[in-house]
């Protein structure tokens, strides 16, 4: 986290030595934390290492930084690493892309037709309390062993909490300012283009932060049971097969795979709110 | 003369699955063209409610509304309604704000365009054209609202509190600023308030509800010697004001059970 005062005009000649003085403890005080962090991890890897290497743990179990830092090296040399990578970060984007599409869609037809929404709302609820790897081996027997199953899977742990969250939003609009657009001559159509849309923008952002991270839990789940690549696939195969190095390799790509996806969004808030 | 507006024995009830409330119940008045006509009563008697049932948000239960003599549904996009609070957007600026209701009505021609502009620059708003709402004091975002609301040349205004979430101070600035944008426009105004100075200060007449159920309790007429129209705050330094405020005060408390 960077501490920056957004619109802040810092002029030379207009700050006092207090505020001088203010500025530099803050600025130092930001270092410090930036340079634990980077410690922490530093001795976090070493203390592992080193573990390892005098084989306080079992290196074969619990692998070490250098031996994951090969593994990775040598994926990323034949390749494999990228075909895994790549394989279950279009599988994600895939699967997010629609959540966001169908989730919308729905939201924005249960407002439209209150009557739907109340008729339908016990079934919304059943379907986001059910834990969604239980419908996995039903997707499996309905849609076979591909890529179709594992987004199908992917969608179903995000699209119904979404669904209840933009609903639920969009429920909430200020009934004054429903009020104004129908005082101005405007009808339910205005109402959706002129407030409910732009209202909810932030709330459509948060609900993607969530989504995009559900999204790669549900990938991971479909890869799991059903899959011939990506990272899930890559984790279940190399426990079956003890290479403790591939396994914890995968994970680390993994993290760092849902951070990009998490900024990639972030980024696009800072687009949209700009 | 025609009215303006003329309101002949209009009730209202809320229902619920407790129960009903009545909220208005055979309410007759009416106001003449040009006329700054003020509504108070005690909170409660169903003072939004009326103002809601006139801009045809919601529909009598008994009685009927008339304007220019004819029924509210032919001529419903002559009124022009003010909210207590601007809710002026804030992912629009101030101009695509106040052209809002000419871009729903989808009339939002150059020549109109060109009015807004013009109007903006009336009421001291041209510099803050492009600005968000937020960036703006809580007496230029009321003024834009009222310029929002002028922009579809209504006849006749119903202001809702429109001064109600503003502090004391720009309270009576902006109250003195819009009432005289009303009376220059020579628009029909009817003000929905609590306050009884302010219903003084700016009305020709005032009409004062009972509660719940809001009946016409008392229609006070004001009138202040001058050789000009008074400001708001030019009337609230005449020795007519008090004698007013008070008689309007006595009139609230008359039978009722709460206050006597």
């Amino acid at each position: 986290m960077i501490l920056r005062p957004r619109n802040a005009p810092v002029t030379q000649e207009s700050i006092s030595p207090a505020q001088k003085e203010f500025l530099a403890a803050q600025l130092l005080h930001r270092r410090q934390v930036s340079v634990s962090r980077v410690m922490l991890f530093i001795l976090f890897l070493a203390l592992w290492e080193l573990a390892a290497a005098f084989s306080w743990i079992d290196s074969f179990i619990f692998s070490s930084p250098s031996r994951i830092g090969r593994c990775l090296w040598d994926m990323a040399l034949d390749g494999s690493l990228f075909v895994h990578t790549g394989v279950t970060l279009g599988e994600t984007v895939l699967s997010f892309l629609l959540v966001i599409l169908l989730g919308l869609a729905a939201a924005l037809l249960l407002w439209l037709f209150p009557t739907l929404a109340q008729i339908l709302e016990p079934c919304l609820v059943m379907l986001n309390s059910l834990p969604k790897s239980a419908l996995a081996p039903l997707l499996i027997v309905w849609l076979g062993s591909s890529t179709r199953t594992i987004v199908t899977a992917a969608v179903s742990v995000a699209l119904f909490g979404s669904i209840l969250t933009l609903h639920t939003g969009f429920c909430q609009t200020d009934p004054e300012k429903v009020r104004l657009i129908y005082s101005l001559g405007g009808g339910k159509k205005e109402v959706l283009t002129k407030v409910l849309l732009p209202a909810s923008i932030p709330l459509i952002i948060s609900n993607m932060k969530v989504n995009i991270g559900l999204c790669l839990v549900g990938v991971i789940i479909g890869e799991f049971l059903s899959s011939r690549a990506g990272l899930g696939y890559l984790i279940i195969y190399s426990s079956q097969v003890f290479q403790m190095n591939t396994l914890v390799a995968s994970i680390i790509v993994l993290c760092l795979m849902s951070v990009v996806l998490y900024q990639g969004i972030q980024w696009l808030e800072k687009k949209v709110s700009a | 003369m025609t009215p303006k507006l003329e309101i002949r024995g209009l009730s209202y009830s809320y229902h619920s699955l407790e129960g009903e409330t009545p909220a208005l119940s055979d309410i007759s008045f009416q106001v003449n063209p040009g006329e700054f006509l003020a509504v108070i009563g005690p909170s409660g008697c169903g003072k939004s409610t009326l103002l809601s049932l006139l801009c045809g948000l919601a529909e009598p239960e008994a009685g009927t509304i008339l304007i220019d003599g004819k029924p509210l549904s032919q001529s419903k996009d002559r009124i022009g309604y003010m909210l207590q609070k601007d809710h002026l957007f804030e992912w629009r600026s101030i101009l695509s704000n106040v052209s809002l209701g000419l871009e729903i009505r989808k009339c939002l021609t150059p020549k109109r365009r060109e009015e807004l502009s013009e109007m903006l620059k009336a009421y001291g708003l041209d510099q803050f054209q492009d600005k968000r709402p937020s960036q703006l004091s809580g007496g230029m975002r009321q003024r834009a609202a009222l310029i929002r609301t002028l922009a579809l040349k209504p006849d006749l205004l119903l202001l809702d509190e429109p001064f109600s979430a503003l502090d004391y101070q720009t309270r009576l600035s902006v109250c003195d600023d819009i009432s005289s944008i009303i009376r220059e426009n020579g628009k029909t105004a009817l003000l929905v308030t609590h306050d009884l100075s302010e219903a003084v200060s700016v009305a020709d007449r005032v009409i004062v509800l009972t509660a719940r159920p809001g009946t016409v309790k008392a229609i006070l007429p004001l009138s202040f010697p001058s050789d000009h129209v008074l400001s708001p705050m030019e009337r609230r330094n005449t020795p007519e004001f008090s004698g007013y405020f008070h008689s309007l005060w006595k009139e609230m408390k008359r039978n009722d059970p709460e206050t006597s």
